[in-house]
């Protein structure tokens, strides 16, 4: 039990998905302006990376590895993970039509988020099982969704700050990211 | 060859089969008046009405919120068929627009700055980057995108000139 907990601790912070690996930069310079929609995509993008996770282990262990398709996997993971993304999109219309008027446009978007590949293949690399897939997957998304989130409070400060004219937008976001990621990389002291 | 495609075949069919028995099950009931109403809107999702998109304007449109002359590029023509659906009275003096147009683009004042095929929802501008650009009478519905952004002012929205094809009798007075 105590791993499971360690193994989410490590996935979330230690080995944050966006500040330590880089994966899923995009959303987090698109969709990090305002809080709401950070917190919106957050939670999409958790469900889709879980369930990503396992579908993706189920396909690689139950039908690329029998019949040796390993060559194979990056194509079918993509195919995979639109498929979540589309049937999370219909999940959540058919749910909650008011969380679908917020998500709007960043539900068809998670299909390209290079984070829920990422974790799918790192699951294969690392040979993980079934469970630990899962955990591994849903650990990833609690720390996309941390990062996003913060990041998203530090824009909406920097947005009423006086910042220097040659580092406005973009260019300060970016010291702030840097910065940010410098601070996670203190939490490789828990691992 | 064979042992590659077929499993890969085989996967997409049955992810597509899941997600068409999928969209039955979680299909999601829209009223038929805001799907009558968005057949009769020109379908190019540019944003004038307010809304995101031609879909949402239609609901709108069927739940009262929006007023039946909400169509800024659909006009007169739009405006009455929607109201003549919904059942309410049309406010025909608040609608300027009487009869198609078109934009277009005076070739001496642009500098081809893409500005205006960017915007463009139906794709009717052509061109390139610092070459002149045109615009395809066919597919423009006049939605006036190209004139806001236009730097130079170049772009204004015509009547349409008749031709050859689009000339027709007019219509026997009474």
């Amino acid at each position: 039990m105590s791993d499971y907990v360690l193994m989410l601790v490590a996935t979330a912070l230690v080995n944050n998905v966006i500040l330590i690996k880089f994966l899923g930069l995009c959303p987090l310079m698109g969709v990090s302006t305002k809080m709401d929609g950070a917190l919106g995509m957050g939670l999409a993008t958790t469900f889709v990376l879980t369930l990503a996770a396992a579908a993706s282990w189920m396909l690689e262990n139950w039908l690329l590895v029998p019949l040796e398709l390993e060559y194979l996997r990056i194509l079918s993971f993509i195919l995979v993970i639109a498929t979540v993304v589309q049937f999370t999109e219909m999940l959540i219309r058919k749910m909650s039509p008011s969380l679908y008027q917020v998500l709007g446009i960043y539900l068809p978007l998670i299909t390209t988020n290079c984070a829920v590949l990422g974790v799918a293949l790192l699951n294969v690399q690392e040979g993980y099982r079934f469970i630990e897939s899962l955990l591994f997957g849903f650990g990833s998304a609690v720390g996309f969704t941390l990062v996003l989130v913060l990041f998203a409070g530090l824009r909406e400060r920097l947005a009423v700050l006086q910042v220097p004219e040659l580092y406005q937008g973009t260019p300060i976001a970016f010291i702030v990211a840097g910065l940010l990621s410098v601070a996670f990389m203190g939490f490789a002291g828990l691992a | 060859m064979l042992v590659s495609i077929l499993p890969l075949a085989g996967l997409g069919t049955l992810l597509g089969f899941l997600l068409g028995v999928a969209s039955r099950v979680l299909y999601v009931e829209r009223s038929n008046v805001a799907r009558e109403i968005e057949e009769l809107l020109p379908g190019t999702q540019c944003g004038q009405c307010g809304s995101p998109s031609c879909g949402a304007a239609a609901e709108a449109a069927a739940a009262g919120e929006l007023p039946p002359a909400f169509c800024p590029p659909g006009g007169r023509a739009v405006a009455e068929a929607v109201a003549g659906k919904l059942g309410l009275p049309l406010d025909l003096a608040s609608l300027v627009d009487e009869q198609p147009r078109l934009a277009e683009i005076n070739e001496d004042i642009c500098i081809g700055c893409t500005r205006c095929y960017k915007v463009c929802p139906t794709d009717a501008i052509a061109g390139a980057a610092k070459q002149m650009h045109v615009v395809f009478a066919d597919a423009c519905t006049a939605c006036g995108k190209c004139e806001e952004v236009c730097p130079t002012g170049c772009i204004r929205l015509v009547p349409v000139t008749e031709t050859l094809q689009s000339w027709a009798w007019n219509q026997p007075s009474l």
